[in-house]
C-alpha cells in the first residue's frame, strides 16, 4: 500500500490549546506559553518565547535555511506578552528547514546602556542549535547581517539507558583537551578529523591511558572567525581556535560535528557522550559565563545586546561595559535574570546531554555583583551548588579573573565547588626547575593543599601542572622564554611567569643528555601529579610530549602547532608507558585518593602515621630553604588492599642522594614502582609487577629524579 | 524528489520500502508505517533504502522511533542505504542499533 501525507503531522491527540486563535501574516498562531524560554516543538506547531525587560515591540523573523532574506515576519500582538515575556505558538511550520530570530524595538527614548536596534535580527539566547558556522573554517558571508541563526531541534536521541557515571570525584583522572585539536592532525587517521565523531574513534586510546574524565575546552557554539586575521609575517590565518567566546550557550558547536552541515550536531555530540560513558569516561565541559562574543561598544550584536543589554552585562553608570574578562564585556552573572539563565543552561546540558560536570572559565567573575565588586555570598555560585539537577555534577572554578580577583582557596564554595589549584601548578613547577625554598610548600601541595582546603576535602583541589593556557609539559622543560611570535602580537601576549626551565638549551636540541633530562623531568612532573592528593588533571598530549614550539598562548592556531600529533604515540612510547603505569598505580592505591586530608598521625592504629615526612634519614625531613629533597610515606588500611604503604622521594637537586628507608612491618618488603633515573623499561612497572628492592634499608634517588616504592609481600 | 513509502508483511518480517527524500515533511508518513509494522507480531523490520536519496535528521528520528517501537529482541535491517545515508547513521552512533545489509533478507 502507499501512504499519503497525513493532514496532522504529529500523532498527538487534539487538544483545545493546539488550535490556532489568530492569523498573522498568513500564519495560524495563538498566544504562546511563556515558559520555557526559547523555541519548543508543540503539537502541530512551534512555541517561541523570548524575554526583554524594556522592549516595546517584538517580531518573530523566519528564514528558509540559508536564504539571506526572511520569508515572513510575525509581529507579536500586545496581548501575546506577559510581563516582559513575548510568546507565540506558530502552526504548520516546516521546522527542519527554517531558521529564526527576533526583531526587537526598544523604547523611543533610550536610557543609558540601552542598545536596541530594530534593524538587527537577534538570535535566540536559548536556541538549541545555531547555523552559520556549520563547517569549521568555511569563510562566512561577511555581508550577511544575521550570521548566527537559531534553529529548531528535536529531543528524541536514543540514549539506550545511558546516564551520568557519578564516579567519586576522588577517583577521577581528568584529561583536558580541545575537541577539534584532538583528532584534526592527519596522523590521527580517523574518518572525520576534528569532530565529535572523530573523538569517538579515539576512545580506546583514552581507555588504555587510564583516564576516566575528559574535560572538553569550549564546545558551545562559537565563531572561529571572531577576530580572525592573517599573520602578515607567516601568511597564516589566525582563528578564534580555543573558542572562549560563546555565541550560543545552548547549542553545541556545529563545526565540531561531521554532521553539522545536516544540522545533526546535537545527535553527534550526544553519541560522543554516550560512547565515552560506555568506556567509563566522564565528560566535563569548559563553560564560559564570564563574557560573551558580543564584545564592547564596537563588538557585534548577536542576542543579549539587542534584547536587554542592561540586564545581561555589567555596565558603568554611563552605560559602558565593565571589562573584568579582558575581552570587552562582562556577563552580569548575579543579576537574577542572568543567574536564572546560567542555571537553565547548565541544567539543560546536564539533563539533555548527560554531561558529568562543568569547569567555569574565569569563575571569579561569578562572584562579582552588578557593580563589579566581589560579593561575600554571591547568589550564582550558591544556586549552582545547591541545584537539584546539578547535584551530581562536578563544579570546577578557575578561581581568578582578568580583573585581578584571585580566589584560589577562597572561592565561595558551599562545600561543593572544586578549584583549579593554581598554587599547586606554581609550586610544583618551581620545585622541578630546582628553585630553593619550596620544599615546605611542595609538601603542602602534594598532601592536597590542606592550607587551602582543609574543610572542603581533597576533592576541592584540581591539581595540574599544565593546562591549555601556558606551556605544554614538553615545552615547560624546553623553553625558558615564551615564543609567541606566530600570534602576531610581537610576542607581547601570553604570561611571562612560566616557571619553566629549558634543561640547558633553548628549544629543540640533539644533545642526548638534555633530551634525556627533559624526558626525566616530564616523568617527574607526571609522577608527582599522579601521586598527589587531590584530583589530577593532565593536558592532552603531555603524556606523549606534545610541543607547541614554545608558544604559551596558542589560542589562535588551528594548525599542527596545536593539534595532537599522533605520531608521538610511537615516538614517545616510553613516556606514554610511564604515564599509563602512573595512572594504574593511582587506581590501585586508594590511599593516594583519600577524600580527606591526612592527619599526620596513626589514625587507624596500624603502627604508622597516615602521612609521614622523611629525608636522607628516615623520619627526618629537611625543611631548610636549601633543601631540594622531599620524601614522604603514605600508610593506610583499606578493606580491599589491607595495610598499604607507599614511599615517595622527589629530588630536584642536581646530585643524587642515598635515602634511609622507613622500616616496614614483618612480612612485607619495599618494591620499586617507579624510578625516573632508571632507563626504560625499568623506570616504571605495571601493578603487581614491581621488582623487590635489593637493599631494604636504603635506596638512592637520582639527580633530578623521583623514586616511588610500594610495600607488599614478595611473590616468592 | 517525490517521497513514497510502501509496506508489506511476510510472516514475522515487516518490510518498508522508502524512495525519495526522508525529511521533516515526509517523516510522518514513515512513522505511520512503522507504527503499523510494530502493531503486528514481528521480530524483524526490514527497511529497503535502495531508492532513498536523502535522510535528514527528522528522517533519522524515524529510525529511532522504529527502534523504540519494536520489541527489544527484534532486528532492524537497513538494506542498501547510499553512502551519505549510511554515514549519517554511523556518525550519530545509531549503527549500533541496526543491521546493514546488501539485500532484503528472506
Amino acid at each position: 500500500m502507499t501512504a499519503t501525507l497525513p493532514t496532522t503531522a504529529v500523532a498527538v491527540p487534539n487538544r483545545i490549546d493546539s488550535f490556532p486563535t489568530d492569523r498573522i501574516a498568513g500564519y495560524n498562531v495563538r498566544p504562546g506559553r511563556a515558559l520555557p524560554y526559547g523555541a519548543s516543538i508543540v503539537p502541530h506547531g512551534v512555541n517561541f518565547s523570548v524575554y526583554s525587560s524594556r522592549a516595546e515591540a517584538v517580531s518573530l523573523v523566519l528564514f528558509r535555511r540559508g536564504e539571506a532574506d526572511p520569508f515572513v515576519e510575525l509581529p507579536f500582538p500586545e496581548e501575546f506578552r506577559i510581563g516582559g515575556v513575548w510568546a507565540i505558538t506558530v502552526f504548520d511550520l516546516d521546522y527542519e528547514h527554517i531558521e529564526y530570530g527576533y526583531r526587537v524595538t526598544g523604547p523611543s527614548t533610550p536610557g543609558p546602556g540601552d542598545r536596541f536596534d530594530a534593524n538587527q535580527v537577534l538570535a535566540d539566547p536559548y536556541g538549541k542549535a545555531m547555523s552559520g558556522r556549520d563547517v569549521w573554517g568555511t569563510p562566512p558571508d561577511w555581508t550577511d547581517p544575521y550570521r548566527h541563526r537559531s534553529r529548531l531541534t528535536f529531543d528524541d536521541f536514543d540514549w539506550e539507558g545511558d546516564q551520568p557515571l557519578r564516579i567519586p570525584p576522588e577517583d577521577l583522572v581528568i584529561y583536558e583537551t580541545h575537541l577539534r585539536g584532538f583528532t584534526r592532525h592527519p596522523s590521527a587517521a580517523v574518518v572525520h578529523p576534528g569532530t565529535y565523531a572523530g573523538m569517538v574513534e579515539k576512545i580506546p586510546y583514552l581507555k588504555a591511558l587510564g583516564v576516566n574524565c575528559v574535560e572538553l575546552m569550549p564546545i558551545f557554539e562559537f565563531d572561529e572567525f571572531e577576530n580572525s586575521r592573517v599573520n602578515e609575517q607567516t601568511g597564516e590565518t589566525l582563528y578564534n581556535y580555543w573558542g572562549y567566546s560563546t555565541v550560543g550557550f545552548f547549542a553545541p558547536k556545529a563545526g565540531f560535528a561531521a554532521t553539522g552541515k545536516h544540522g545533526m550536531q546535537r545527535d553527534e555530540f550526544k553519541n560522543l557522550v554516550k560512547q565515552l560513558h560506555r568506556a567509563g569516561i566522564e565528560v566535563v565541559l569548559d563553560v564560559v559565563f564570564n563574557h560573551t562574543a558580543e564584545g564592547n561598544e564596537y563588538g557585534p550584536t548577536i542576542h543579549f545586546k539587542g534584547l536587554d543589554n542592561r540586564t545581561y552585562y555589567m555596565l558603568t553608570p554611563d552605560g559602558y561595559y565593565y571589562n573584568f574578562s579582558g575581552t570587552g564585556n562582562t556577563l552580569n552573572c548575579n543579576n537574577p535574570v542572568v543567574r536564572d539563565y546560567v542555571l537553565s543552561c547548565l541544567r539543560f546540558w546536564a539533563s539533555e546531554y548527560h554531561v558529568d560536570g562543568f569547569r567555569f572559565d574565569l569563575a571569579a567573575i561569578l562572584d562579582r555583583g552588578p557593580d563589579g565588586a566581589p560579593m561575600s555570598n554571591p547568589p550564582l555560585p550558591e544556586a549552582l551548588a545547591f541545584d537539584p539537577l546539578l547535584r551530581d555534577c562536578l563544579l570546577i572554578a578557575e578561581a581568578w579573573d582578568a580583573g585581578g580577583l584571585y580566589e584560589v582557596g577562597s572561592f565561595p564554595n558551599y562545600y561543593r565547588w572544586s578549584e583549579w589549584n593554581g598554587k599547586y601548578r606554581d609550586t610544583v613547577r618551581k620545585f622541578l626547575k630546582g628553585e630553593a625554598d619550596v620544599i615546605g610548600e611542595l609538601a603542602t601541595r602534594v598532601a592536597g593543599s590542606p592550607d587551602l582546603y582543609r574543610h572542603r576535602g581533597t576533592i576541592a583541589s584540581i591539581n595540574f601542572i599544565t593546562c591549555h593556557d601556558g606551556f605544554t609539559l614538553a615545552d615547560l622543560f624546553s623553553y625558558n622564554e615564551k615564543n609567541n611570535e606566530a600570534n602576531g602580537e610581537n610576542n607581547n601576549d601570553g604570561g611571562n611567569d612560566n616557571d619553566s626551565w629549558n634543561c640547558g638549551a633553548e628549544g629543540p636540541t640533539d644533545d642526548p643528555g638534555i633530551r634525556a633530562l627533559r624526558t626525566r623531568q616530564m616523568k617527574n612532573a607526571l609522577l608527582l601529579l599522579l601521586i598527589s592528593q587531590g584530583v589530577p588533571m593532565i593536558l592532552a598530549g603531555d603524556e606523549v610530549g606534545r610541543t607547541q614550539r614554545g608558544n604559551n598562548n596558542a589560542y589562535c592556531h588551528d594548525s599542527d602547532l596545536t593539534w595532537f600529533d599522533w605520531s608521538l604515540v610511537d615516538e614517545n612510547a616510553e613516556l606514554l608507558r610511564f604515564v599509563r603505569h602512573c595512572i594504574a598505580f593511582r587506581a590501585n592505591h586508594a590511599l593516594l585518593r583519600g577524600r580527606h586530608h591526612a592527619r599526620g598521625s596513626d589514625v587507624q592504629s596500624i603502627g604508622y602515621p597516615d602521612l609521614s615526612w622523611h629525608g636522607t634519614s628516615a623520619w627526618q625531613p629537611d625543611w631548610s630553604p636549601s633543601s631540594r629533597l622531599l620524601a614522604f610515606m603514605r600508610s593506610a588500611s583499606t578493606l580491599e588492599e589491607g595495610v598499604d604503604h607507599v614511599y615517595v622521594a622527589v629530588n630536584s637537586h642536581w646530585e643524587s642522594h642515598e635515602l634511609e628507608l622507613p622500616v616496614l612491618p614483618d612480612g612485607v618488603l619495599w618494591h620499586v614502582f617507579a624510578d625516573t633515573s632508571a632507563a626504560a623499561p625499568n623506570d616504571s612497572f605495571a601493578p603487581g609487577e614491581e621488582p623487590v628492592l635489593r637493599n631494604q634499608h636504603s635506596a638512592p634517588v637520582g639527580a633530578r629524579a623521583a623514586l616511588v616504592l610500594v610495600a607488599r609481600r614478595p611473590l616468592y | 524528489m517525490t517521497f513514497t513509502v510502501t509496506s508489506s508483511r511476510n510472516g514475522r518480517t515487516a518490510l518498508i520500502t522508502l524512495a525519495g527524500d526522508l525529511d521533516a515533511l515526509t517523516a510522518p508518513m514513515f512513522l505511520v508505517e512503522v507504527e503499523r509494522a510494530a502493531e503486528g507480531d514481528v521480530d524483524q523490520l526490514v527497511v529497503d533504502m535502495t531508492d532513498l536519496a536523502y535522510l535528514s535528521s527528522a528522517g533519522l528520528r524515524g529510525l529511532v522511533f522504529a527502534r523504540q517501537k519494536m520489541p527489544d529482541d527484534s532486528r532492524i535491517v537497513l538494506v542498501r542505504p547510499n553512502d551519505a545515508v549510511e554515514q549519517s547513521i554511523r556518525l550519530v552512533g545509531f549503527h549500533h542499533s541496526v543491521v546493514f545489509s546488501q539485500q532484503v533478507p528472506d
